[in-house]
Formats: structure tokens, sequence, C-alpha cells
């Protein structure tokens, strides 16, 4: 039990995620899925707000929405509108998952037979 | 945060190391993730199976929703009404581009408002159940089927199996075209086998709502060429097909065509219940494979 997923800072005091998100609710509606693959175009900029930066120095590489927000222990929806400010300014891109489920919500048979590939190897 | 001493300690202590420093990035050319779900009670080991067959320790988030019996705010607003639900996560990467996330999520009703949200645009969910406890994924399979979230059950079995599989289908209530599996969720080879027959199911499902000739196309590409040279390269995939509906793409790897696999289906399926009744010998030796699997 020692060491597991515990986050030390975690807060969910509705004022502090008001003003981390500068008194914003909105998610930036289906702007972001919860795999959407964030990319930083940027590095941080002095004076950047610091949820701001540390998305910055995360995304270098390919990062999900879900790691950034486990990474900085705040809801998923906080850091979509976090991100959301970061995408309009151009600061970081986001590769959007591709599979979009077809009427049946099935995955077409191209992606499954990658993902047994891929899960083949592990 | 890492800053501070204490930090500092849980970063050199590698199994706490949650700073920048310490993450795995995925690579750079990874383009496009996929979601599969794993649901479950509290306690089944939802976070343990995530956790055997991710690349990294599985990470914990939450999302936010509003109580009050009005459902998910659309507008995403938190505040004194809001409450949190957590879940966590982990992933595989599965080639130069691709991403798997798998998601361990309560199977709880509240978090059932987040879960469109949350997974619409999953491939597909596993339910593990503990038999202690079948009674906890009544509501998620109920859920799932009215989210038309393609699934399959697998029971988390340590230790000496109190009940056949055939009674936890029962039990469950469960359609006979949806999979039940044996697993053991501390067991990397174990969770990915049943990862593997998700897929497999996946592959079934899709290949039955297509025409005949689109059958036969997964036949030849997908399961001829492709699952056939896995099953050559992956010994898992020999034996993850036994538990499953496997036993649908056995048919539908020889070379009876494409009908087979639409007709393999329901026997392959029902033959999933003889076998793990244990009343009739399993076809190909597979009894034993589900067995020694789940018996580590």
């Amino acid at each position: 039990m020692n060491a597991g997923p515990v986050l030390p800072g975690r807060d969910d005091d509705p004022d502090r995620l008001y003003t981390i998100t500068r008194g914003r609710s909105r998610a930036p509606e289906n702007a972001f899925d919860l795999v959407t693959l964030i990319v930083a175009e940027r590095q941080p900029a002095p004076g950047m707000q610091s949820e701001h930066a540390r998305i910055l120095r995360m995304c270098e590489a390919p990062t999900a929405v879900v790691e950034v927000a486990a990474e900085l222990a705040l809801p998923v929806s906080v850091v979509k509108i976090l991100l959301g400010d970061l995408l309009e300014s151009g600061a970081v891109t986001a590769r959007h998952p591709r599979f979009a489920p077809n009427k049946a919500r099935l995955p077409d048979l191209d992606t499954l037979k990658q993902v047994l590939h891929g899960l083949q190897q592990l | 945060m890492a800053s501070n001493s204490s930090d500092a300690r849980d970063a050199a202590d590698d199994a706490g190391a949650r700073t920048a420093g310490a993450r795995t990035p995925l690579r750079a050319t990874a383009d496009n993730a996929l979601k599969i779900v794993v649901v479950g009670g509290f306690g089944v080991g939802k976070t343990t199976l995530v956790g055997s067959v991710s690349e990294i320790r599985p990470l914990n988030t939450e999302e936010v929703m509003t109580k009050a019996g009005e459902g998910i705010d659309p507008a995403g607003a938190w505040g004194k009404r809001s409450t949190t639900v957590a879940f966590d996560f982990g992933r595989i990467t599965l080639s130069e581009r691709q991403v798997l996330y798998l998601f361990g999520a309560p199977g709880q009703e509240r978090f059932w408002f987040l879960w469109d949200r949350l997974f619409s645009g999953a491939l597909g969910a596993v339910v593990l159940v503990d038999t202690r406890r079948l009674e906890d994924s009544w509501y998620a399979i109920d859920r799932l089927e009215h989210h038309g979230t393609p699934f399959i059950v697998a029971r988390n079995n340590f230790g000496e199996p109190g009940h056949t599989l055939e009674q936890v289908r029962e039990a469950l209530d469960l359609p006979a075209g949806v999979p039940l599996v044996d697993c053991d969720a501390r067991d990397r080879e174990s969770g990915k086998r049943v990862l593997i027959a998700l897929v497999h199911h996946l592959a079934a499902l899709a290949g039955a709502d297509r025409t005949a000739l689109a059958d036969g196309e997964i036949l030849t590409d997908g399961g001829a060429p492709a699952d056939g040279q896995a099953l050559t390269d992956g010994q898992a995939l020999t034996d993850g097909q036994a538990p499953t509906d496997g036993g649908a793409l056995t048919d539908g790897g020889s070379p009876t065509g494409g009908q087979a696999l639409l007709d393999g289906r329901a026997p392959a399926e029902g033959a999933v219940l003889v076998t793990a009744a244990g009343r009739a010998p399993a076809p190909a030796g597979s009894r034993t494979a589900i067995y020694e699997e789940s018996t580590p």
C-alpha cells in the first residue's frame, strides 16, 4: 500500500480550482479527448502561469491529457481549460485520437489488427 | 514541488517518483491514442490488472461532476455541489505511432454519469469480476450494454476457483455472445491475454456486422495472415484464443471461409462454457491452457 498513487498536493478546494483557471469553469467543449496527445511547441516563457509552464515542460514529448491531469494533480476538466489556453496561443498542438467509433461503435479491423500486434509484442 | 526535501526523497526512492523527470515519455512519433476501460467494483483488482500490463506505474487522476441527481453538468462546473470521481490508468506503446491507454474505472453508479465524457471512443471494456462479489458487476454490465460499449468479462481468479465459469456466467446472466475468461490480474501474461481476448471479441463483432464478403476479408486479411502469423509468434494468442471467442478465430483461420466466422461464433462461445464446466474435453487442449494460465 505504500507508495501507491497518492498525490501530495491534490486539493480540490473549488477556490483553488477557480484561481488556477482564472474564474472559468467551462472546458472547451470537445476540444480534447482524455487521450488527446499534447505536444509543446514552445519553451515556457518567464512570468507564465506556473501550471502552463509545467504543461509545456511535460509535453516536450507527446503527453496525453489524462497524464497531464495526473501529473498536475488537477481534475481533467481543469486541465482541459489550461490546455485550451495553450492551444489557442499556439504554445501546444494536439494530436487527437483518430479512432472514431462507427455506428455500431466498433473499431475498424485495421485498428484492431494493430492493437493485437502491439499487445503480442508485450 | 520537486524542490522540497521530502519530494526529493520520494524521487530518489524509485517507487515514489512522480516528478516530471521520472516520467517515461512517449515516443515523439506517437500520434494516435486508443482507450480500453477496465470496469470493476472496489478492490476487484482493476489497478492490479492495469499495472500488470502497463509500461508505466498506474497513475491516478480524477474528474469532477455535479451532485444532486442532475448528473453531469455539461458546463463542467465545479463548486460546492460538485464531487470528484477518481480513476487510474496505465499505458502500452503499441507501435511508433499508436499508444493504448488502459483505464481502471469503478463500476459504482455515480461514475456512469461520466462515462461518455471520459470514455466515448473507447475500443471496448473489460468487466473484472470477483466471484465473492459478483453483484458488484451487475450494474456495470447493464450500463455497458446500455452505452453500447462492447465488452468481455474476466474473472480475477487467484487461488482455487470456487465456481466454474459456467456458474459465473449464469450468476451474471451474461449473454452467450459475451466472452468470459479467467485471469490472474497480477500476472502480466494473463492480463495481456485478457486484452487480446477483448480485441478478438471486437474483431468478431466487427466481422459479424458486415456482409459475408467482409467476413471473408477478416478471415483472409485479419484471420489468416495477420492472426495466423501472430498465432505462430505469439503463444499468448493461441492460449488466449482458447478461453474466449478465439474458437471463432480458430474456425475463421481455417480454410472453411467467411461463413465460418459467423457460424463459428455461437458454438465457439458455447464451447467456452462446456470447456469451463469441464463437461467435455476441450478442443485442441485449450482447457489445460485455461487452467494452467489461471493458476500460475
